[in-house]
């Protein structure tokens, strides 16, 4: 699948979505402040990989695309599950690339300045999700051209990528 | 107060860049990869450094690689309650945060004390 760059999605956004996704961000920085200065860097720092803006973007994505539907005049609610779900396996992809960025801080801060490594664990953390993501695409293309072959489907039947895994689990 | 104001605007501007980013991209599998972005981390890394030391900083971060392990098994949980259980967005994302909070202090527990 490429990888497309579509401005679209911003108008989509209304002023006060932008204010919420803010103030998530906000507060979620403030509280690991406050719980490391409360319990110590060791216990405060659990929370730099807080999960705080996936809930509120999976909501506004599922809002987003079960709006779209609706347009067309179709249900849309289950599109808005599956796109939100979809959003979810990608942060599950880039979490592996957060790892990466938590060692590389650890590892090298105390040696380097902090106007180094936090650009270099940031490019780090990057190149770790894209990485990840992409290994994740060939597999899935592979099993899916599998699992064709194997239920004899014409070549050209389209398996969306959410279902790749749910149709791996069918076949169990 | 003035350092958790100043946490607000600099945690909030970092998050709401990240997103924008999500908003963007296409398809949403790889924006989804920036739900994972380093976002709160930048923001209270880089203040941390300036108020408290390196030292100090460099111990957050050895327990975020714990949180983010957590966070990997939260994100896997949602994706798995709306994909295959059309669990409600809402429902899902604030129910497994329990997931994250056993993952991040269990391994914590295991590993670091």
């Amino acid at each position: 699948m490429k990888i497309k760059v579509d401005t679209a999605g911003l108008r989509q956004s209304k002023p006060y979505e932008y204010l919420v996704r803010f103030a998530f961000g906000g507060a979620v920085t403030a509280l690991a402040g406050i719980i490391a200065k409360r319990f110590g860097p060791e216990i405060g720092g659990l929370f730099l990989a807080f999960p705080a803006i996936l809930p509120a973007s999976a909501t506004l994505i599922q809002k987003h695309e079960t709006e779209k539907k609706e347009r067309l005049g179709k249900q849309g609610t289950e599109r808005g599950e599956l796109a939100a779900g979809v959003d979810a396996i990608g942060a599950s992809l880039g979490a592996v690339g957060l790892v990466v960025f938590a060692s590389i801080v650890w590892l090298r801060l105390t040696e380097s300045t902090v106007g180094a490594t936090l650009p270099e664990a940031t490019l780090a953390w990057f190149i770790t999700a894209v990485s990840v993501w992409k290994l994740r695409e060939v597999l899935c293309r592979y099993f899916r051209r599998k699992y064709l072959r194997a239920s004899n489907r014409p070549a050209n039947v389209q398996i969306q990528d959410h279902q790749c895994k749910t149709n791996q689990g069918r076949r169990r | 107060m003035k350092e958790i104001l100043l946490r607000v605007v600099v945690g909030g501007v970092v998050v709401s860049v990240f997103a924008l980013l999500g908003d963007v991209l296409k398809p949403k599998s790889f924006a989804g990869l920036f739900g994972a972005a380093p976002s709160v981390a930048l923001a209270t890394l880089f203040l941390t450094v300036m108020k408290e030391g390196k030292d100090y900083a460099s111990l957050e971060a050895r327990s975020m690689i714990i949180g983010a392990v957590a966070f990997f098994c939260y994100a896997c949980v949602v994706g798995r309650m709306l994909i295959r259980h059309r669990t409600p967005v809402l429902a899902a994302t604030s129910a497994a945060l329990a997931v994250w909070f056993v993952c991040a202090f269990g391994l914590w527990f295991l590993v670091v004390r």
